[in-house]
């Protein structure tokens, strides 16, 4: 049915599948910017944005009105408002970087999609076939090596903008992130110490990780989140410090330094910096889910295999790859989608942090949590795969 | 396809590396670098050494230039002292040039690449298990070696840095 497509030079295949991907994630990012308004209205008892509206939809009775209270509308409102609005560049800038510094926010938020896979098939033989862009061995190097890139585009904003409450805020990014990318590159290594085990084909892909959280019995079924609380938890605080979130947006503290590296920018500029933010959000999420959500199985102890098997009872239809692929990329998303809902949900529950206490928490807490942490698991896995 | 990668990659890289030597403003030679070492890690992947180009991306152009970043704009260098070549620094360029030439040439003449060793780097560069294997076996003892030189290099910085702070508490 699809062989035509399989006849398509494998250079622009690759093109087609990464343009099918950025498509998915563009629009999530800028329609998470109006959930995250939405959720915030509905945490503090008030309706949100609820008026925009195009005049034919709101001529339909029912639906139309349930539209426009949604806020749906906001989102094509806010992006034409943002194509369309002079895009102002300050005179006191260095101009070069200052154009430069929104680019290089986008380019590793898109670029970390590549290694994350996002859902999965069933081949003839009833093996899970996970599907991403590129499967790498060194899947979780690679997120952690292209997104801590992401640091630069705070840098260079900051610096370029040429004004105190930038450059403050853009030395803050360039400590913060890297003193949570030692406790969250420690926090998943048990996670590939488990999945590695003696005479396996070393990988740090994830892949692996997700098959080894579908395995029959109690500890196959079991997802990392509860076998490895701990690191689940370390990298959950790292992952907020990482994509400065609240409670540790101190790169951009509001109330402290105005808007921080993106004081100066305005329009399109600035969008990107927000949908580059979002969309590290959305890696994010996925990495996490992947490592200690399960990946693409519905539910601890349930993988997808066996609600494919379920499904297939009822309709032979679901066992169809496609319908698989479907379901999978659904149920991966829906749990991203839940963990961005998490970010939001914190971010109206906890507080900012002070810098210092920012600090305090990423270099006295919980890198010598991550360290104790690893020894456990090392030890305890060690005894456990002997 | 593999050569045009290879030439632009290695264009890439020798441009930006010529970039942050020739360069007066500190931001645009740590930018270079940055490309620089962004370009080294694109000559890796074509070499299916993904872990040596991730690691050099996540350690070098993640951390260290970032931190080159941060320090230069704390200093606020902006390239305004031209830097000019005192005749030790001269003596030491000149030499270092030496030896470069020397060591391309000695490669030019008399070194040859075994062929099966460069069938077999793919294999080995593209799984983990024979860098852990290496590491933990025939190079143990440079690899402890080095973990203490950093070690002691850091413990050198705590106790320069704390110099300063005895009248207002760090941080």
């Amino acid at each position: 049915m699809f062989d035509f497509y399989f006849e398509i030079p494998l250079v622009i295949r690759l093109f087609l599948q990464g343009l099918a991907v950025i498509m998915v994630i563009f629009p999530i990012a800028g329609a998470c910017s109006m959930a995250e308004r939405k959720v915030a209205a509905w945490i503090q008892d008030r309706p949100g944005p609820n008026r925009a509206v195009v005049p034919w939809v709101a001529w339909i009775p029912f639906l139309g009105t349930f539209l426009q209270r949604l806020g749906i509308f906001h989102v094509m409102a806010d992006g034409g408002k943002m194509l369309f609005k002079e895009d102002s560049l300050p005179g006191h800038v260095n101009k070069f970087y200052f154009v430069l510094a929104p680019i290089v926010a986008m380019i590793p938020a898109l670029t970390t999609v590549v290694v994350v896979p996002f859902g999965a098939y069933l081949d003839a033989a009833g093996k899970i076939i996970p599907v991403g862009l590129a499967p790498l061995d060194v899947g979780i190097l690679a997120v952690f090596a292209v997104s801590s890139l992401g640091v630069y585009s705070m840098i260079l904003a900051g610096w370029a903008s040429n004004s105190k409450y930038p450059f403050l805020g853009s030395v803050r990014a360039s400590a913060q992130l890297i003193s949570y990318e030692l406790s969250m590159a420690l926090s998943v290594l048990p996670v590939f110490l488990w999945v590695n085990a003696p005479g396996m084909e070393a990988t740090m892909g994830f892949g692996r990780v997700v098959e080894f959280q579908s395995q029959p019995g109690f500890l196959g079924g079991m997802w990392f989140g509860f076998l490895m609380p701990l690191s689940a938890f370390i990298f959950f605080v790292a992952l907020f410090a990482e994509t400065n979130r609240q409670p540790f947006d101190t790169v951009e503290s509001e109330s402290d330094l105005v808007g921080s590296f993106h004081t100066e920018y305005g329009a399109f500029k600035w969008g990107l910096f927000f949908v580059a933010e979002y969309s590290h959000m959305i890696v994010g999420s996925g990495v996490f889910m992947l490592l200690f959500g399960g990946g693409w199985n519905p539910l601890p102890w349930v993988p997808l295999a066996d609600l494919v098997g379920w499904l297939a009872q009822i309709t032979p239809l679901a066992s169809h790859p496609l319908f698989v692929g479907v379901l999978s990329i659904s149920i991966f998303l829906g749990k991203v989608l839940a963990m961005i809902f998490l970010f939001m949900w914190v971010r109206w529950t906890l507080p900012r942090f002070r810098y210092d206490q920012v600090m305090k928490i990423g270099w006295q807490r919980l890198l010598p949590l991550s360290i104790a942490n690893l020894l456990f698991y090392a030890i305890a896995i060690a005894f456990i795969q002997k | 396809m593999a050569s045009i990668l290879f030439l632009l990659f290695s264009t890439l890289t020798v441009l930006c590396a010529v970039g942050v030597v020739v360069n007066k403003n500190a931001v645009n030679a740590a930018g270079c670098l940055l490309l620089c070492l962004v370009g080294v890690a694109g000559l890796f992947v074509q070499l299916d050494a993904y872990l040596l180009a991730f690691i050099l991306l996540l350690v070098y152009a993640g951390a260290v230039v970032a931190l080159f970043l941060f320090i230069i704009m704390l200093l606020d260098v902006q390239g305004r002292q031209s830097f000019g070549f005192s005749g030790i620094t001269t003596f030491a360029g000149l030499m270092a040039f030496a030896l470069l030439l020397t060591g391309l040439g000695t490669i030019a003449v008399k070194g040859h690449l075994d062929a099966p060793r460069l069938n077999r780097l793919a294999a080995e560069g593209a799984n983990l298990k024979p860098y852990a294997q290496q590491l933990f076996t025939t190079y143990l003892l440079p690899v402890q070696i080095i973990g203490f030189l950093l070690l002691i290099a850091m413990l050198g910085v705590i106790v320069l840095s704390k110099k300063h702070a005895t009248e207002e508490p760090a941080k």
